[in-house]
């Protein structure tokens, strides 16, 4: 199982702050495929990932019970 | 108990606890660089505005950029917060305090702060306009994440 933290127009299209996964050892980009295919609406092309709280490539794996938030660009400032 | 020189509040940005923050004896400058939030963006008019955070990354890269700007400018001490939450038209959005032993660092290392801001701390902002909402991603106006991950911080300025 693979916590995924959602945030800005993917938490309002989604409707939820985090769902989660049933999938283990994913790749990141196929990780967004399969959020993609789950929740219509959702975007997460242009989104960094961070497992864990560090940012990470798109071919880094997911492991179980990994935290993965997906980063649209920031605005803050 | 060890000060917090970088967080995020929900509450009223105080300026002054920030000058606090990096003021000691060796500074002769202390810069401040205060965002506020602007009533017209092209044109549009913007109602107000919310800023949503993943809160522990965001800390997070706001101290990394805290070691950065000593490594570039070990002289240096650097504060920042940053609310979230609802703002109104001229509200403090973020507030960065350098000091320096002299003016030219203080001014470099505060700008340098807000440029990495807006690239790696994952925050981002709602546009409330009169004519419906947005996210706003990339306020550099540059494609997002072109090299598929945030730039690194070595070669700005």
């Amino acid at each position: 199982m693979i916590k995924v933290l959602l945030f800005a127009a993917n938490r309002e299209s989604i409707g939820k702050e985090q769902v989660e996964v049933e999938k283990s050892n994913i790749s990141v980009s196929d990780l967004k495929k399969v959020l993609e295919s789950e929740y219509p609406g959702s975007s997460f092309q242009h989104a960094m990932a961070a497992i864990n709280e560090s940012f990470v490539p798109d071919d880094e794996i997911v492991k179980t019970r990994d935290t993965v938030a997906f980063i649209p660009p920031v605005s803050g400032g | 108990m060890e000060e917090t020189l970088f967080s995020l509040t929900e509450e009223q940005i105080k300026t002054e606890e920030l000058i606090q923050k990096v003021a000691r004896r060796e500074a002769g400058a202390i810069t401040t660089f205060i965002g506020t939030v602007r009533e017209l963006t092209n044109g549009k008019r913007t109602l107000h505005l919310e800023y949503q955070a993943y809160e522990p990354m965001a800390v997070k890269m706001l101290s990394q950029i805290g070691e950065e700007v000593i490594q570039k400018w070990p002289d240096a001490k650097i504060a920042i917060t940053h609310r979230i939450g609802r703002l109104e038209i001229s509200d403090i959005a973020v507030v960065i305090a350098v000091s320096s032993p002299h003016r030219i660092t203080a001014y470099t290392a505060n700008e340098y702060a807000i440029e990495r801001i807006k690239q790696i701390v994952p925050i981002w902002k709602k546009e409330f306009w009169e004519d419906g909402t947005m996210w706003v991603g990339d306020q550099l106006e540059k494609q997002a994440y072109s090299e598929g991950k945030p730039p690194e911080g070595g070669n700005a300025l």
